[in-house]
């Protein structure tokens, strides 16, 4: 869809989204409505097993269905055998062995989509199921099945800060634990892949970072990255599921073997097996501080479990241990973090990258550490809180601005929601809502708060830049400027940001986007909460040279010929840890703090969040009405987390592939958000703006279950916190 | 796959009996569901959907007649007379699968957790069956649901819609979701008094293979009723340990399993809970005065 705006502002003002209208009205092509004519349908066969050699395949059954034009095992991968983002040792289609239940293991073309579905049955595959590793503790025990020849570790590191036996007055400790989230993306995974006539492939898809799939796609088809074309199709959300490959090579395989155009649209249970998940982790801390309130020492292990393949595991751990100590000025640490395969489904990018895990368990240590000291919790927070130019666990400096006691202070200041009676009110407004499963009895309300953050962009030294064209030109309506990036707006609000940099940069109305795909250079993932900083800056300096050349020649009026530049931005350059976990790992970050206000049905441990309130460090607003709503999904992501959302493994077997077994928030469970937006603008960053993706969903969690602690006096050392646990059975 | 479009019962009847082995559907909301996921492949379907004669509600001598195809938005909005079933159809999906979802469908699927269910169960009613061949019979709820997604009606037969005894008493219908609209049922309460009988009904749902009814508890509170004078003088108080005691049998007719939705322990606990507080607030609601 390529986007024409013609009115509208600039950088700072709430500009409607171009994409808004569209959506509502259902105009909007997703990538599930594609369609060529003549166009196939996949299938992809998947394993029942979590572990386990194949023995055998027989796909002549499936491939005599009359209707069925294709059907691939692993013995038809052109390319390369395995993908993966980081390390490939995910196979394209399993060989010899399944590490996961859901694991690809043939596909299937058919002249519909029912007919393909239909022939996967007729695949006889026989397994011999092999010792399976469901549980991150016991991956990492001796007696392990290894399920990589490599091991079980996927990467374990240790920061060593300060002295860290320092001795302290007092000393909290706790285990803490979080489930495994799925993204849930309302559009599921879907994309057409389209032979061309130069032996090439045409893919349109939904994705997070076309460069990347390209990366992986064109080794594993054997086909030179110019001929594996990506072209960006309507994104229904992502949130890290996109971020690893699903379908993409299965349906260039198909499109090439068949010569015909094939689409792949996975239904909601596939998309649980289709894509990554959020780290489950299991992380022990101890905290030391002096007797005035502060922080001395803080010791820290952290697991999570990475599931069968590398995925983004390695940067994933690398967050969470980097950012184990919180938003704290900490002198002396001790943080081990390790990932872990397992036979488990994979685990990867999800909104809070590791950042949700570790600040569920900091932020809960630092309430119990506030009750040991009798210290306000805030107070608490506030003595120690980062500001600029302090040192990390990492030795990193923070270089720019780090407003962690403006975010708890706002938060401070913020009046709590007036406390309303439960007699007359509608039960719809209890907890358990339309259950009518309470008039008021054992209700109990309770506050908490948490502060965190998190890394902007990519770390340990990657340079994901963002490359952008601009060509300005005049026609008979006026001036018009034309953009073009390979960033995906997932649905973030991102190509509102594009046309409001353009107009404010250039003073042109007109602005055109032109569709994303991979003919351009990289503008790396629609994730680590970048674009806005990195799309956003390569925009800002092809208009810059734009405009320079149009004044050059005399300014817009005397335009005789089309002016275009593209320009890439790099963030700054950051580095690897050493050994001791040492070193610049991170480009900046930012900061948020929440607070929940809750009330519990003590007797049936059922909840009703009552309001939240998020302050967030944002730099500077560029379009602030889609700050807000990203605070408030993040916000109602994290509650989820807090609350209900979780895949139920059983000995690695999915429970519940569904909406109607995993639950996410409604509207009824979403409380009003209070955003305090905090604009201190970074220095370095274009127009001093942070990413605003994911500080809420890091803080939520944390903010919900310290209010239920609070509410109920119980320990809740897991997220997502069960009915069972807040009635202590 | 063939789609039957009758618009009479007349016609649904004759095709129903021409062609048992087609599948009914009414609201689609739970059969769609089984379609899209490819359990389900009829090879006909016949859409009840304007069957207006089972789209309706009436009462007549004392008992209320309420059709199948009667949606849970129309429960909603013309039954408020009728609480617990209100509650109950209120506490179902969303606003779409209300306006579609019909109590002939809840009763066709027969799952354990059909929110209608309990209520239907809780007022003692009959399911209405007819057939072209055989005309048509009334089955006790539970004659009726017989299993888990299983039932006792013949191949040939619709469900016309369901029929009970109109009650004079308070009652209310509770269901415990782990998310606070649009759920699953965790476990479902539903409790009414019958004063002129001098009855306690408890109908559990969720909680077992089938709709369940906690007998040993409504004959406990009964009893202890009767005993105490409250049948007669509902300003009497029943004594905490009275409703505790009830509660305890309530839980105790649960057979809940654990699964993904909520383990069994928490199941029972839930039921024991729900049990007094809808003693309570009947309670409650008989010492009201009457022009209330
Ligand atoms: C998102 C969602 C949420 C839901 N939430 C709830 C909930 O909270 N509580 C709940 O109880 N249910 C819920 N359901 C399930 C469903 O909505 C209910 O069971 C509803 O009552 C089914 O009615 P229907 O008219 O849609 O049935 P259909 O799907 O049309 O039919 C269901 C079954 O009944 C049979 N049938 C229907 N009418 C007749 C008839 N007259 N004679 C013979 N057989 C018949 C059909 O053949 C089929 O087997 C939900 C479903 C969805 C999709």
């Amino acid at each position: 869809m390529n986007v024409d705006i013609r009115r509208q502002g600039g950088v700072g003002e709430s500009v409607r989204r171009v994409d808004g209208i569209p959506k509502v009205k259902g105009a909007f092509e997703y990538a599930s409505d594609l369609h060529r004519d003549g166009m196939l349908w996949g299938a992809t066969l998947r394993s029942p097993h979590p572990h386990a050699q194949i023995i055998s395949m027989d796909v002549s059954a499936a491939a005599a269905v009359p209707g069925v034009v294709a059907v691939l095992t692993h013995a038809d991968v052109p390319g390369k055998p395995t993908f993966g983002l980081d390390v490939q040792d995910q196979p394209v289609l399993a060989k010899d062995v399944v590490r996961y239940a859901g694991e690809a293991v043939a596909i299937v073309a058919a002249e519909d989509p029912e007919l393909a579905r239909a022939a996967l049955e007729k695949i006889a595959v026989n397994y011999k199921p092999l010792t399976r590793v469901t549980d991150m503790e016991q991956a990492l025990e001796k007696s392990a099945p290894p399920i990589h020849p490599q091991g079980n570790i996927v990467r374990s590191l240790t920061i060593v800060h300060g002295d860290p036996q320092a001795r302290a007055d007092v000393w909290v400790e706790g285990m803490y634990e979080t489930g495994m989230q799925d993204q849930a993306p309302l559009g599921p995974e879907a994309g057409l892949a389209v032979p061309a006539a130069d032996g090439g492939v045409d893919l349109f898809i939904a994705t997070q970072w076309l460069h990347a799939d390209l990366g992986q796609l064109a080794p594993c088809l054997d086909l030179p990255p110019e001929k594996v074309r990506l072209h960006l199709s309507g994104v229904g959300g992502a949130f890290g599921a996109r971020e690893d490959v699903s379908m993409q090579i299965h349906a260039c395989m198909l499109a090439l073997r068949t010569r015909r155009p094939v689409k792949m649209s996975y239904g909601r249970q596939e998309s649980f097996y289709g894509h990554v998940h959020r780290h489950p982790a299991r992380i022990w801390m101890r905290h030391g501080a002096s007797r005035d309130g502060k922080l001395v020492n803080i010791q820290a292990r952290l697991l999570v479990d990475g599931g069968a393949y590398t995925s983004t595991s390695p940067a994933v751990i690398g967050n969470a241990t980097s950012f184990a100590a919180g938003p704290y000025e900490v002198p002396n640490a001790r943080l081990v973090g390790t990932a872990v395969f397992t036979n488990n489904p994979p685990c990867g990018a999800m909104r809070g990258f590791g950042a949700v895990q570790a600040c569920f368990a900091y932020e809960a240590q630092m309430d119990k550490l506030a009750a040991a000291l009798n210290l306000d919790p805030i107070e608490l927070r506030l003595k120690n809180a980062l500001r600029s130019g302090s040192v990390l666990p990492t030795g990193q400096p923070i270089a720019g601005v780090a407003p962690v006691r403006a975010c708890l202070q706002r938060l401070q200041a913020l009046p709590l929601p007036p406390e309303e009676s439960a007699l007359d009110r509608d039960p719809m407004l209890l907890p358990g809502g339309a259950g009518n499963v309470g008039h008021g009895e054992a209700l109990k309300r309770g506050v908490g708060i948490a502060v965190g953050y998190k890394n902007l962009g990519y770390s340990e030294g990657f340079d994901d830049s963002s490359e952008a064209w601009v060509r300005v030109s005049v026609d008979n309506e006026g001036p018009l400027a034309e953009v073009k990036t390979a960033a995906v707006d997932v649905g973030q609000g991102l190509d509102t940001i594009v046309t409001q940099i353009v107009r404010s940069e250039l003073g042109i109305d007109r602005v055109i986007l032109r569709q994303p795909d991979t003919a351009i250079g990289s503008a790396g993932s629609s994730s680590a909460s970048r674009q806005t900083m990195m799309t956003g800056g390569a925009v800002q300096l092809a208009c810059q040279a734009v405009r320079a050349e149009i004044d050059r020649q005399g300014g817009l009026a005397d335009l005789r010929r089309p002016v275009e530049a593209s320009r890439v931005f790099h963030h700054r350059s950051t580095g690897k840890l050493d050994a001791n976990g040492q070193g610049d790992p991170h480009v900046t970050f930012a900061f948020g703090a929440a607070r929940a206000v809750v009330e519990v049905d003590q007797e049936l441990g059922l909840v009703r969040v009552v309001q939240l309130a998020v302050a967030q460090d944002v730099g500077r607003a560029l379009n602030p009405q889609s700050v807000l709503g990203q605070i408030e999904g993040g916000s109602a992501q994290g509650l989820g987390l807090a609350l209900m959302e979780e895949i139920a493994l059983v000995e690695g077997q999915v429970k519940n592939a569904s909406f109607t077994d995993y639950l996410i928030p409604t509207i009824l469970d979403m409380p009003p958000v209070i955003s305090e937006i905090i604009e201190e603008p970074e220095p370095g960053l274009p127009y001093g703006a942070k990413g605003v993706g994911e500080p809420s969903t890091v803080v939520v969690p944390a903010a919900v279950v310290a209010a239920l602690r609070h509410a109920t006096g119980r320990e809740l050392r897991r997220a997502p916190v069960k009915p069972d646990d807040l009635v202590g059975l | 796959m063939e789609v039957l479009l009758p618009h009479s019962l007349e016609e649904a009847l004759a095709i129903k009996g021409e062609r048992p082995e087609a599948t009914p559907i009414a609201g689609g909301t739970d059969l769609m569901v089984d379609l899209n996921f490819g359990r389900l492949r009829p090879a006909a379907m016949i859409d009840l959907s304007r069957v207006a004669e089972l789209a309706s509600w009436q009462q007549e001598d004392g008992h209320v007649f309420l059709g199948a195809g009667l949606t849970y938005a129309t429960i909603v909005k013309e039954m408020p007379e009728f609480k617990p079933l209100v509650q109950a159809s209120r506490s179902v999906g969303s606003p779409q699968i209300r306006n579609r979802g019909t109590v002939g469908g809840n009763l066709g699927t027969a799952s354990p957790a059909g929110d209608a269910l309990p209520v239907l169960a809780a007022y003692d009613a009959d399911v209405v069956l007819r057939s072209r061949a055989r005309g048509e019979r009334s089955l006790a709820w539970h004659a009726f649901l017989t299993g888990p997604k299983k039932t006792a009606i013949a191949p040939d037969e619709l469900i016309i819609g369901t029929r009970w005894r109109r009650l004079r008493g308070p009652g209310s219908f509770s269901k415990i979701g782990t998310r606070n609209a649009m759920v699953i049922s965790v476990a479902g309460l539903c409790l009414v008094v019958d004063e002129e009988n001098g009855a306690v009904k408890v109908a559990l749902g969720s909680v077992g293979p089938t709709i369940l009814r906690a007998t040993e508890a409504e004959q406990q509170i009964a009893a202890a009723m009767t005993s105490s004078g409250a049948w007669q003088d509902s300003s009497i108080t029943i004594t905490e340990q009275v409703i505790d005691e009830f509660g305890s049998l309530v839980a105790a007719a649960a057979k809940p399993l654990d699964d993904v939705r909520g383990t069994a322990a928490y199941r029972r606990h839930g039921c024991r809970v729900l049990a007094r507080r809808a003693l309570i607030w009947a309670l409650n609601e008989r010492r009201l005065p009457a022009w209330l």
